[in-house]
């Protein structure tokens, strides 16, 4: 992407004399695809031996494990969906994930364009407020954070999980959406007040359709980082086991299989927990390694 | 709000707009109106005041940012600073804490349990943005500038960049709980793939998470590079293109070969970048907490977050947190340090 622009050859640089340089940097060549194509086998290695696993019969796993599927064995997958319930943990994420993103989004965009587009006193507290939460780790909120869910009702519960979440990624996705959304020209905004919208009207139909790309960077971050969290669920929903979200379910799920010995079905398990999103992945890789790279450079 | 617009266009408002602003001060009633009407119902007069356009605004900026901050302040800052508090107290979980000065952060001093997870956290802390910083810039460069030449090309990045770019960044998007639990499998002892691969060229693996530390500490080293190389990869490539590629001629012209070309050129080049990245893989790596949890039995070694973890579980909850005040002691410190430490002259290009 950006790499091939650098290096795109630049017209007025072959017309000078550089006879030594034609084809140069062959072994080099050779030498960088070696250790390229040895990284991609040590990134994909792992994750292509569960989905082969998965295939197989759990006594052949145990005697075997490097060995290919003799045979389809799919009832893994069967087992997994319902006797190891992964469609229900699937279920549950699905839930808490509907609710939590379209909550981070509309909550954190809104936020955003009132300090982005509004001068009015504290609008700088605020903001330091929003991007100073970026930088404490997790868990040290981890206690108090049970505790206030407690006061409140909402430990164990759907909604409980639901806004934590939308609270936890408020910081980034308001700090992201904030200068997103100081990009945009001030023009369209006044002319929109001008023609007597309101300013509820404005943010809504003419403010977030223009702020597309950054929502959609934005939202497929949020996404990935709702539906793959961890602690979050282990603190504030760790009662009910049915309530479990998909990587909760995973981890509990490789506990358990221990003992019940079928360890096709927790490879078939993390199969089905992989596969959408590396597909999400692979479809939308420009965005999502844009996104998730824009985190480490705030 | 579609309401509100229709309201806006029909004739009688639109009439009532041509008259413009009514001359004379609507009375402080009709404001106190305004708050609380949407605009729509709002009579033109007290519309097209200046004064409630301001009033209008601040009711519209209350409005959006209420219930974000109510959130943020109730579920975020209100938490980390409790857990401040809660540091000096013997709270455990009950209506009752008390006030005990800095006995939580004495028995810590005290605890040999939290010494040794201390040291495996300061073990990743410090090995661990190496390894992943090192080789992420390796395949970077060599991504960037690994390529053959074609005639008069000072620079050429390798074919199918983007594909290994999107090969190396699969482990970034998935669940640090399903990456765990995968390494689990890989590393198990007589069923894992490592130890499989072992057995096929005849050599018995090791129990990489059967008891001993040391490797269980390069255990968790291997994850963790592992699931953050590609990012590096991603990240430092981005910032290697955005050189532009004349500076590669002027080097090649006098004569830098590709190592002196990294060293001399790019890796000053893209030295903010390398900082930052420095920095936020540190406090990962001081963070993690899933993949010890998930992957390593309780009694080969521990890092602080899944001591904290315990301590939390036992109900010793000031002492839980005032072990997370530490943490974000440490993570600040190490911040400063590479930031000290990192600090060159900014190269403007």
């Amino acid at each position: 992407m950006t790499t091939t622009t650098a290096a795109a050859p630049r017209p007025e640089a072959t017309e000078k004399p550089r006879g030594q340089l034609k084809e140069s940097g062959g072994t080099l060549n050779v030498f960088s695809h070696a250790f390229l194509v040895l990284w991609v086998v040590l990134a994909a290695g792992p994750l292509i031996w569960v989905a082969l696993t998965a295939f197989r019969p759990s006594a052949e796993i145990l005697s075997d494990p490097m060995g290919w599927p003799s045979s389809f064995h799919w009832e893994n997958f069967g087992n997994a969906w319902n006797k190891a319930s992964i469609g229900r943990y699937t279920v549950n994420s699905l839930i808490i994930l509907a609710g939590s993103l379209t909550g981070t989004m509309l909550l954190g965009s809104m936020a955003a364009y009132v300090i982005a587009r509004f001068t009015f006193p504290g609008n700088r507290l605020v903001f330091m407020l929003f991007a100073g939460g970026m930088m404490f780790p997790v868990i040290l909120a981890l206690v108090p954070l049970f505790a206030v869910m407690e006061n409140f009702g909402l430990l164990d519960t759907r909604p409980g999980l639901m806004i934590a979440y939308i609270a936890y990624s408020l910081p980034f996705t308001t700090f992201f959406l904030t200068s997103f959304f100081r990009t945009l020209p001030t023009g369209v905004q006044e002319a929109a007040m001008v023609d007597g919208a309101s300013h509820t009207r404005t943010f809504f139909q003419i403010m977030l359709p223009m702020a597309k790309p950054g929502l959609v960077s934005i939202g497929i971050f949020n996404f990935l980082g709702q539906w793959n969290q961890y602690l979050l669920p282990l603190l504030l929903n760790n009662e009910e086991e049915q309530n479990y979200v998909l990587p909760q379910g995973l981890a509990s799920l490789a506990v358990s299989q221990g003992y019940r010995g079928d360890w096709g079905a927790l490879f078939a398990g993390l199969t089905i927990a992989m596969l959408p999103v590396l597909v999400v992945y692979a479809v939308f890789q420009r965005q999502v390694q844009a996104g998730l790279t824009a985190g480490a450079l705030k | 709000m579609k309401t509100d617009t229709q309201v806006g266009k029909t004739p009688s408002s639109k009439g009532r707009a041509d008259r413009g602003p009514a001359p004379g001060a609507p009375g402080r009633l009709l404001f106190l109106a305004a708050i609380l009407l949407p605009p729509r119902f709002t009579p033109a007069r007290v519309r097209y005041d200046r004064r409630y356009r301001t009033l209008d605004k601040y009711r519209f900026i209350v409005g959006f940012l209420a219930v974000p901050l109510a959130f943020y302040a109730l579920f975020v800052v209100s938490p980390f600073l409790q857990a401040i508090y809660y540091s000096f107290t013997d709270w455990s979980g009950g209506p009752v804490a008390n006030f005990v000065g800095f006995d939580n952060y004495q028995k810590m001093w005290n605890d040999d349990r939290f010494w040794d997870s201390l040291q495996v956290s300061a073990l990743l802390l410090v090995i661990a943005p190496v390894i992943t910083l090192v080789l992420g810039m390796f395949f970077a460069y060599m991504i960037t500038s690994g390529g053959r030449h074609r005639r008069g090309q000072a620079i050429a990045g390798v074919a199918g960049s983007s594909f290994y770019k999107v090969v190396y960044f699969f482990p970034q998007v998935l669940s640090v709980a399903i990456i765990a639990v995968v390494w689990g499998r890989v590393f198990n002892t007589n069923s894992g793939l490592i130890n499989g691969g072992l057995d096929k060229v005849g050599v018995t693996g090791p129990a990489w998470l059967g008891g001993d530390s040391t490797l269980g500490v390069i255990s968790l080293l291997t994850v963790i590079s592992w699931s953050f190389i590609g990012f590096y990869v991603v990240l430092f490539s981005a910032a290697m293109g955005a050189i532009p590629s004349d500076i590669y001629e002027a080097a090649l012209l006098d004569g830098a070969g590709r190592t002196r070309t990294f060293f001399s050129v790019t890796l000053p080049l893209i030295w903010d970048t390398v900082r930052t990245g420095w920095i936020y893989m540190g406090i990962q790596a001081l963070d993690t907490f899933a993949i010890c949890l998930v992957m390593v039995p309780p009694h080969v070694l521990k890092v602080t977050p899944v001591f904290l973890y315990e301590r939390f579980r036992d109900g010793q909850y000031g002492y839980a947190t005032s072990i997370g005040v530490v943490l974000l002691v440490l993570s600040m410190a190490f911040s400063l340090i590479v930031m000290r430490a990192g600090n060159r002259d900014r190269i403007e290009y």
